[in-house]
């Protein structure tokens, strides 16, 4: 028997009127960028198109009306972000306050935590990043040092997070701290915060460099940042288990295979302008596993909705789709055999060199590949 | 699950679980038909799944059907189950009364000239073993009895019957029937497809029983995070092949004869996974899953023989390219989506 369970789900058909009008809007919206910045999807911030998705409702689509949600179900969400990313949306300055930080203040947060900040993410305003790796804490993110000590009305945060995606541009970061130095005691000492990162004195946020020379991710440097008591998330020692709960929801979106989708577009009009069979064989395995990764994600999208915890299956979606995504370039050059090329080149010649530097990151972001295969190995309960 | 699925899961897995033994797999292998097990089978209708009840049958859907279907493969049973299935629905569409007895398909090519049914097909599934034989020509569904056929012994590597069968003016039932000109195929991929995704879960779950009963180095092998690693990556690509089958079922009962996208697809990705599966299940049990006496290899030599059936995997994925390519790339999408 598999531990795993994938019921197919269908769309509800009253999704239908939402995708059309995801797609006017994207068809008035994107001819002017770039297809080389499309290919960034949910990397690429730009805070005037989340503003004017906040002004749609496309942001916090499913939360509760009086924090500035829009009651709407998970199908309906589902059906925004697979449109987004499948065109190549900016929609990264908002992504991890919708799929990630909004949720965890839903479940954890206190009222004022709330009614302060959701409204502001829910219109495109508000972003933010999540703090959990360090320089010493990756995979095992339970090594985390960063030290939140008590002092008087609130705590003094010192320590380094690392690798925090567009914390230059974000508006709060929840970081996870240690509160707890009992090293007996791993797991029951963290603590997630809230941090203000545009009004706290003691963070310096330094953008570093990826590999394509692109500045998304950063080190934030805590010295003495007093972070008041009213910012803590949750409960004192539950960060674990609200990490671990976070990361579920991390994992488990239609962007665990899209990202590269993108690609095989391009892929695709390079091969039509060629005419005849050529690369026939090869499209038609990367749709069928497309519509397959589809088919699964839209099964933890009905778990979702039923209120279920797919946390196993969203690690066996991002497992498989990372592999998609990250094959995407290589089939392009064995197909093709076209130089990546940066800033200038035809569209697919800079989507492609775009992609080809950024996918080994897809198997890191988000729990690493060998982490995901543990997780489904606990699951088949071999560990 | 409702309920009719889960009458037919019990049935069929009950049944299988049972009776396809070890032993009765071998001595199929050696030649003997497990004719008790295919009346038992047929006596519970897990053949005339797809037929209407009016007709006999369960009056089924083919996500009915697929539990059949994968049952038949998980269990690795030698019997005609998955193509008695599709040929009784290919009767029944026709309004051919289903007969009892062991029915196969006639793949191949074949002429009907004044009730009569002549031609030949060369890789038919337990043709020595089978009564009657469907064949669908020019639109026409043909049922004959193969009583008096020509038939020559042939197998695929997993030594299930794949014979060739001549048929020469056979007296035949004919009716047209409405279904599209590649429907043999086209539902004979479907067939596998099934077959296949059930095959691979075997390969999941008797794969990780193993690694946890077998010690190396004073603990169980599936202690080993490298072995761990290899299991998750094999139990994935059958949940992977789960979902594609059942999708390409559920759009055949949604879409009358217009699912070939998705049913191209689930051939497509159960034969990829099949490759990467059938190396891992092998690495994982060792030498002992090379033996004839093991019986791993019932369902791994399976799955090296009906991926290349009714279209390799890189068969459809040339017809699903072409199509991709030619509707033009901003056609993907909406494509996909819309199904
Ligand atoms: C583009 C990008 C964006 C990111 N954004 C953020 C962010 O916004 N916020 C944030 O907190 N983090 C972020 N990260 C960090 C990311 O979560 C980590 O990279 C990841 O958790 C792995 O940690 P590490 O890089 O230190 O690698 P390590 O943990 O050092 O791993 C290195 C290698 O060893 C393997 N390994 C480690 N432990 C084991 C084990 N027990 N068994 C087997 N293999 C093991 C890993 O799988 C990997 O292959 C980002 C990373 C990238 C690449």
């Amino acid at each position: 028997m598999q531990p795993f369970r994938f019921d197919l789900c269908e769309l509800p058909g009253e999704t239908e009127g939402l995708r059309e009008e995801i797609r006017a809007f994207l068809a008035e919206e994107l001819p002017r960028i770039p297809k080389a910045t499309r290919a960034q999807t949910w990397s690429g911030s730009d805070a005037a198109f989340s503003r004017k998705m906040g002004a749609k409702g496309w942001i916090g689509m499913t939360w509760p009306k009086q924090y500035g949600g829009h009651e709407r179900s998970f199908f309906d969400r589902y059906v925004m972000l697979e449109e987004m990313l499948a065109a190549g949306a900016p929609v990264g300055a908002h992504w991890i306050g919708d799929r990630q930080s909004g949720p965890l203040l839903l479940r954890f947060g206190t009222e004022e935590q709330r009614r302060k900040i959701l409204p502001r993410v829910a219109k495109g305003e508000c972003y933010f990043c999540i703090g959990m790796s360090e320089p010493d804490s990756g995979s095992d993110l339970a090594a985390t040092r960063t030290r939140a000590d008590k002092v008087d009305g609130g705590y003094k945060v010192n320590g380094t997070k690392l690798w925090t995606s567009g914390a230059h541009t974000a508006h709060y970061m929840i970081g996870l701290f240690r509160t707890n130095l009992d090293p007996q005691n791993k797991h029951a000492g963290l603590t997630q915060f809230l941090v203000d990162l545009k009004n706290t004195d003691g963070i310096t946020i330094r953008p570093i460099k990826d590999l394509a020379g692109n500045a998304h991710f950063n080190e934030v440097v805590f010295q003495d940042a007093f972070v008041p008591d009213g910012m803590m998330v949750g409960t004192e020692g539950g960060g674990w288990g609200q990490v671990t709960a976070e990361l579920a929801f991390e994992r488990s979106g239609p962007e665990r295979y899209l990202s590269s989708f993108l690609l095989m577009v391009e892929m695709i009009r390079e091969l039509e302008k060629r005419g005849g069979a050529e690369g026939a064989c090869e499209i038609g395995r990367l749709v069928a596993h497309l519509v397959t990764l589809r088919q699964m994600s839209l099964s933890v999208a009905g778990m979702l909705e039923k209120g279920e915890n797919p946390a196993l299956e969203a690690s066996v979606v991002k497992d498989l789709g990372a592999i998609f995504e990250q094959d995407m370039p290589v089939r392009a050059h064995e197909l093709l055999g076209i130089e990546p090329m940066v800033g200038e080149g035809s569209d697919y010649e800079q989507v492609l060199g775009y992609l080809t530097q950024t996918v080994p990151s897809f198997s890191l972001r988000g729990g690493t590949r060998e982490i995901l295969r543990g997780i489904i190995a606990r699951g088949l309960g071999l560990r | 699950m409702n309920e009719l699925q889960t009458i037919l899961s019990d049935s069929v897995n009950g049944l299988l679980a049972e009776r396809v033994t070890k032993t009765l797999v071998q001595k199929a292998e050696e030649g003997e038909f497990p004719a008790a097990l295919w009346n038992e089978a047929e006596a519970n209708g897990l053949t005339r799944v797809l037929v209407p009840e009016a007709d006999g049958g369960a009056g089924g859907t083919w996500a009915d059907a697929a539990i059949v279907l994968k049952a038949a493969g998980e269990h690795v049973a030698p019997l005609p189950l998955a193509d008695a299935l599709l040929a009784n629905w290919f009767l029944a569409t026709a309004g051919i009364e289903v007969p009892e007895g062991v029915t196969t398909l006639l793949d191949g090519d074949f002429t009907l000239d004044g009730g009569k049914l002549s031609g030949e097909a060369s890789r038919v599934s337990f043709g020595r073993n089978a009564r009657y034989g469907v064949a669908i020509a020019k639109g026409v569904v043909v049922l004959v009895s193969l009583d008096g056929a020509e038939i020559e012994h042939g197998i695929n590597v997993a030594r299930e019957p794949r014979d060739r069968v001549v048929l020469r003016g056979a007296a035949a039932t004919a009716k047209k029937a409405p279904l599209p000109a590649n429907a043999m195929r086209l539902y004979g991929a479907l067939i596998r497809a099934c077959q296949m995704a059930g095959a691979l879960g075997y390969l999941s779950s008797q794969s990780v029983a193993y690694a946890n009963e077998r010690t190396q180095f004073g603990k169980p092998i599936g202690k080993f995070q490298a072995i761990q690693q290899q299991l998750a990556v094999l139990s994935t690509q059958a949940a992977a092949c789960g979902v594609i089958t059942d999708h390409a079922c559920a759009q055949a009962d949604k879409r009358g004869h217009d699912a070939v996208f998705e049913i191209a697809a689930a051939k497509i990705r159960v034969d990829d996974a099949s490759s990467i599966a059938t190396s891992i299940a092998h690495q994982v049990h060792g030498a002992i899953g090379f033996t004839y006496e093991h019986g791993l290899h019932f369902a791994t030599r399976r799955l090296w023989s009906w991926r290349a059936e009714f279209g390799a995997g890189r068969e459809w994925a040339e017809e699903l390219g072409r199509e991709t390519i030619a509707a033009g790339a901003g056609a993907l999408w909406p494509r996909v989506t819309a199904r």
